[in-house]
């Protein structure tokens, strides 16, 4: 039999069924691959006693035949989730040492799924990043590296733990949130499946919030199945988000099951050909359109003209609602508090100190773009941009089903790497965002491996709460792209 | 838009956040490079487009009125960097109060 680490979140659901492992030796093996690969700093809250705990009750339900969609299956959960009695940090220094009371929505489906919780992963400092350098708590590293060549590269980001920690083996699956692409693009510079939902799929209550017209969670995992299985367990209406979906939750993993696509329309959006794309994605691309031809859909050019504006609003719009939701951090309710002489004094030094230099300088944006003079000129122009991106892809899909792009412009690159120009950086993001403005779901699913080894994704985009059809598609990519390397040494 | 020492020291003061003065002039030059950046925006005509705010349109919920969590002072105050203070010690979720610094002489 495989170790149990390679097992799929599926397969590993079948293996414990069929009582051949318990969750608690499901749960050791992989607390073994943390110990294993502490190195690469995905985690920064390893909780075994807990993971245990869970298993030990898992395996009771079990035994009552009590078994849940998600039963005794080890995850690991983005550290932006509050997850009661446990460390919730959003990888800021002014949350260190906060202990939520309460448990997150999405977290909490988990647990009655029957998931085991084995620690909390890094992320770029309230997710606000697209390479993990960010953090509080530093980087993580990415198993992949290039074909010799020893240099660290990047996990992606905002949710590079919880990639990596996936790509490593040390979790079949585990939860990030997308705001602009922080859940895609890991997943692509990881070498594994990331979704984002529709807006208001899960719930958002209970996660560390950063633009919250965009924030959603979603899940990461090594197979388009697993993906949906770990969402169907996290998604479902939830009356304390105000945004959440009053939707039933479709059967995701038999979408997923069901890659049969003949028919399908798929759009190739003709503005995603952008400048700085590397020929290799490109071509990619190129294969995927092939791929999903041979499986019996049908490609059709479609236009999305806002396409290079989403980037530039999206950097109006997610800093304008993080300077008003990270206004919260002032040191009187939790987190850090650095004394000053007034009360005025004591809120800008614990500011000062408990956020890193990107999350001052988009709180800063956010706050210039919200100021009285510059409102109309800069948020409400894109809120308008917005409204033009969001109507771009409603006449797309009056054509088509679902689009197909490249997740990434790049694969993952090297520690330190592009950070100098925030600008730069914020490139990584370009082919997610514009969905994400959208509010619709993506998924990156890995396709290939660039001329070093290193994995590159492609991106499904799907119409709003259509996830169903996005998944029946990117499970076509998958069974045609048949990606099956893994990082040397994992 | 390109900023100035003394737009960054008050955007800084409106966002609570201490700028210490030798980094305003840096600062100024990255914010007005992503400005610049953003304002690409002013090539796109919207004359006439309605700003979205939200891309859901799930008509906001109206629930009662009333306290539905109440009676978890210890809960809420469990994470005060002050410490709190509690009206009752012997019972704690009777109520109490975060400690903050003094603000009125």
């Amino acid at each position: 039999m495989a170790a149990l680490t390679d097992l799929t979140v599926a397969e590993l659901a079948a293996t414990m069924a069929r009582k051949e492992a318990s969750a608690v030796e499901v749960a050791d093996a992989h607390l073994g691959k943390l110990d294993e690969h502490r190195a690469l700093n995905a985690f920064i809250t390893e909780t075994p006693d807990k993971a245990r705990d869970m298993a030990v009750a898992s395996d009771a339900r079990r035994a009552r035949g009590e078994a849940g969609l998600l039963e005794g299956v080890p995850l690991a959960v983005k550290d932006l989730f509050c997850t009661e009695g446990v460390p919730t940090t959003a990888a800021s220094h002014i949350l260190e040492g906060f202990v939520p009371p309460y448990e997150s929505t999405v977290t909490a489906n988990l647990w009655r799924a029957g998931a085991v919780m084995v620690g909390k992963t890094n992320l770029d400092e309230f997710a606000m990043g697209s390479s993990n350098m960010t953090s509080y708590f530093g980087g993580v590293e990415n198993p992949w590296k290039r074909r010799g060549d020893n240099r660290k590269l990047v996990p992606g980001g905002s949710s590079g733990g919880s990639a990596a920690a996936v790509a490593a083996r040390m979790v079949p699956g585990s939860t990030g949130t997308d705001t602009g692409g922080s859940i895609r693009q890991p997943a692509s510079f990881c070498g594994i499946v990331g979704l984002k939902p529709t807006y208001g799929r899960c719930s958002r209550w209970g996660v560390v919030a950063f633009a919250s017209s965009l924030d959603q969670p979603g899940p990461f995992a090594r197979t388009v199945e697993d993906a949906a299985l770990i969402l169907q367990a996290m998604a479902g209406h939830d009356p304390r988000d105000s945004t959440s979906a009053p939707l039933p939750v479709p059967d995701f993993a038999a979408a997923a099951r069901n890659p049969g696509i003949k028919g399908l329309k798929v759009g190739i959006p003709k503005e995603y050909r952008v400048e700085g794309t590397s020929a290799e994605i490109a071509a990619l691309w190129d294969k995927g359109v092939e791929m999903l031809k041979a499986a019996g859909a049908q490609p059709l050019e479609v236009s999305l003209p806002h396409t290079r504006y989403a980037l530039p609003a999206y950097y109006i719009v997610a800093p304008a609602e993080c300077s008003s939701n990270l206004a919260r951090y002032d040191g009187v309710r939790y987190g850090l508090r650095v004394p000053g002489k007034d009360l005025i004094e004591m809120y800008q030094n614990t500011r000062a100190a408990g956020f890193g230099k990107e999350v001052r300088r988009r709180v800063m944006i956010g706050t210039y773009v919200l100021s009285a003079g510059y409102y109309d000129a800069y948020y409400k122009k894109a809120q308008q941009v917005r409204a033009l991106i969001a109507r771009d892809f409603k006449q797309a899909f009056e054509k088509c089903d679902v689009l197909l792009t490249p997740t990434a412009p790049t694969a993952a690159f090297p520690a330190g790497e592009k950070m100098d120009d925030p600008v730069t950086m914020y490139l990584n993001d370009a082919f997610t965002i514009p969905a994400s403005m959208a509010g619709l779901p993506g998924i990156s699913v890995p396709v290939g491996l660039d001329k070093d080894g290193l994995p590159l994704g492609l991106q499904i985009i799907g119409r709003s709460f259509d996830e169903e059809t996005m998944l029946r598609a990117a499970a076509a990519l998958e069974k045609a792209a048949a990606f099956d390397a893994r990082p040397a040494g994992y | 838009m390109s900023l100035d020492k003394d737009t960054v020291a008050c955007i800084a003061r409106l966002a609570r956040l201490k700028v210490p003065e030798e980094e305003l002039v840096p600062l100024a030059g990255e914010l007005s490079r992503i400005l610049a950046w953003i304002e690409q925006l002013n090539e796109v005509d919207t004359g006439n487009v309605e700003p979205l705010a939200s891309v859901s349109d799930v008509t906001l919920p109206m629930r009662a009125d009333e306290v539905t969590d109440g009676g978890i002072a210890e809960k809420v105050l469990a994470n005060a960097p002050g410490g709190a203070v509690y009206v009752d010690p012997t019972d704690k979720n009777a109520g109490g109060f975060f400690t903050v610094p003094k603000v009125v002489e």
